[in-house]
């Protein structure tokens, strides 16, 4: 009960201080703002690469084409290696009488042009699909794989999708930066806000102390005022990066350039992304607030 | 058991300057002491130990059982608690009516709604300001500010008063409304008052314990004692 009570004061002259204080408050909100909508930006942004690269991830596949004379036996035997490639996580085997039956299935056209073929005759190959644990490492694996006897041709998505991943995470990297260092100086102007109240109400501390005010009851009101510059500077970015969103993924139809990028169906991401930015604000306002408390009120 | 002790106490600030010299002193519980002295003789320094503003060099500060002196800064507040502190310029919140001002000292601790109305009331009545509850600070004149103070220090029913100078921006009449408000908290509350002083009338009119500091050496500890212009 106590607590409560003494919660209520703080939350109570938190909000009448930042009022008091108004001009040097909206100085705070506004940076804590700028920063959020970038920070909303960069959330977005990454979780949507996230997700469609792993997307693009799980249908990666190296396909291997044995040589067109390669016996049952020597297949089993490429068998048994590709097994042994620690980075193999599963594999399926289709030999060329598959392939054909499978491609025929698929096309009218295929189905009257390979009937010609039977046997030793046929183009196609015995192939292996190799799916892999680790896809950075796909390219040392097609090596390996390419080495073995019988092995002629070793293909995987190679070129678009690597371009496409390290162009994503540079731009993720970068706006991280630029998020981090509008954070210190949303920070630092946290910091003057509350040491300016703290200046404001130094008669009032003293007079707190002497009449036996715990360190926490003094401390508490700026804490929370900080959080409260936070909370107010999150409104905006949060309504802003919901709509925003909305109505980016319908006028995208929920693909970006092609069907290979899909992007995050709003609902429930956008909530996700919220608090996000609600959590960022309140965290970053608190850390300004206490740094200033530790700095200026020597209780 | 006496109530405030002081053991081999010596104070000496950054600047080198060394305000009280070895000093003893013994305090009962429920009496009525002044400390008196010229400027510079060290009796401010005296009360603000025993409410911990000022650490002693040396030596124990015994205030009802706890050694004031090793009270870590985080602590201070539990010694606040159990005492209320009067200063010359009365220290009120020029933006609180009276009623709040002696009522900030009990939100500070928490305390519920009604326990704070009943006990400000209470104490405001013991000061003679009921009537006045509803003025702000600079409607009032220094004595009755000064006595809104002293409800504030009273108001959680400390043990112990310390009051530094609390008449010195008064005139005579008033320092002695003062001196009888203090004297009836000191009879019907059995509270400890310990006020630091030069005015030489007040100290002889109330025939309290006196202790006389000069240059940071204790010169005499009297039962109803006087101000004595020699040992000054």
């Amino acid at each position: 009960m106590k607590l409560f009570r003494m919660l209520g004061r703080s939350i109570r002259d938190a909000f009448k201080s930042v009022i008091r204080n108004f001009s040097l408050s909206l100085a705070s909100i506004s940076c804590i703002t700028i920063t959020l909508i970038i920070v909303a930006i960069a959330v977005i942004a990454s979780f949507n690469v996230q997700n469609f690269t792993t997307e693009i991830e799980k249908d990666l596949t190296i396909v291997i084409f044995l040589d067109g004379e390669t016996t049952e036996e020597e297949a089993k035997q490429v068998e048994k290696t590709i097994k042994k490639i620690s980075n193999v996580s599963e594999y399926t085997f289709q030999t060329k009488q598959e392939v054909k039956e499978k491609m025929q299935e698929e096309s009218e056209v295929f189905k009257t042009v390979l009937d010609n073929f039977e046997g030793e005759d046929s183009p196609l190959k015995d192939t292996f699909q190799v799916k892999v644990k680790d896809v950075e490492k796909i390219k040392q694996t097609a090596e390996k794989i390419e080495k073995i006897d019988h092995v002629s041709v070793v293909r995987y998505g190679e070129g678009m999708v690597d371009k496409l991943v390290s162009a994503f995470t540079s731009i993720e990297k970068v706006t991280y930066g630029i998020v981090f260092a509008l954070i210190l100086v949303t920070i630092f102007l946290i910091v003057n806000t509350i040491k300016l109240t703290i200046s404001a109400r130094r008669k009032e501390i003293g007079i707190m102390r002497l009449v036996g005010a715990s360190n926490f009851t003094i401390k508490t009101p700026f804490i929370i005022e900080g959080m409260v510059l936070g909370l107010f500077g999150s409104i905006i970015p949060i309504i802003l990066s919901t709509y925003g969103y909305i109505a980016f993924y319908n006028h995208f139809d929920g693909y970006l350039y092609s069907e290979l990028i899909q992007l995050i169906v709003p609902e429930p991401f956008i909530y996700q992304v919220s608090l996000i930015v609600l959590g960022t604000g309140i965290i970053v306002g608190m850390i300004g607030s206490s740094g200033a408390v530790r700095k200026y009120l020597k209780v | 058991m006496d109530f405030i002790r002081l053991i081999n106490v010596e104070k000496r600030y950054k600047n080198g300057v060394t305000a009280i010299y070895d000093l003893n002193l013994a305090i009962e519980k429920g009496s009525f002491v002044f400390i008196v002295g010229g400027s510079g003789s060290g009796k401010s320094t005296l009360i603000k130990m025993l409410y911990r503003e000022e650490k002693p060099t040396k030596g124990q500060v015994i205030v009802g059982g706890l050694d004031v002196a090793k009270l870590k800064n985080k602590k201070v507040y539990r010694l606040r608690r159990k005492l209320g502190i009067v200063f010359q310029d009365y220290k009120l919140l020029p933006k609180l009516t009276v009623y709040e001002n002696v009522a900030f000292a009990l939100e500070c601790l928490g305390e519920k709604k009604s326990i704070i109305r009943q006990k400000v009331l209470k104490s405001l009545e013991d000061v003679g300001l009921k009537n006045k509850v509803h003025s702000y600070p600079d409607q009032l004149s220094g004595g009755e500010q000064q006595r809104v103070a002293i409800a504030r220090a009273i108001v959680n029913d400390p043990k112990l008063l310390l009051c530094d100078e609390p008449t010195g921006n008064l005139d005579p009449a008033k320092s002695m409304e003062i001196m009888q408000v203090l004297e009836e908290i000191n009879k019907n509350r059995g509270t400890t008052i310990i006020m630091a002083t030069h005015d030489k009338e007040i100290v002889n009119k109330m025939k309290k314990q006196v202790i006389t500091l000069k240059e940071g050496h204790l010169v005499t500890n009297k039962k109803k004692g006087k101000y004595e212009d020699e040992a000054i």
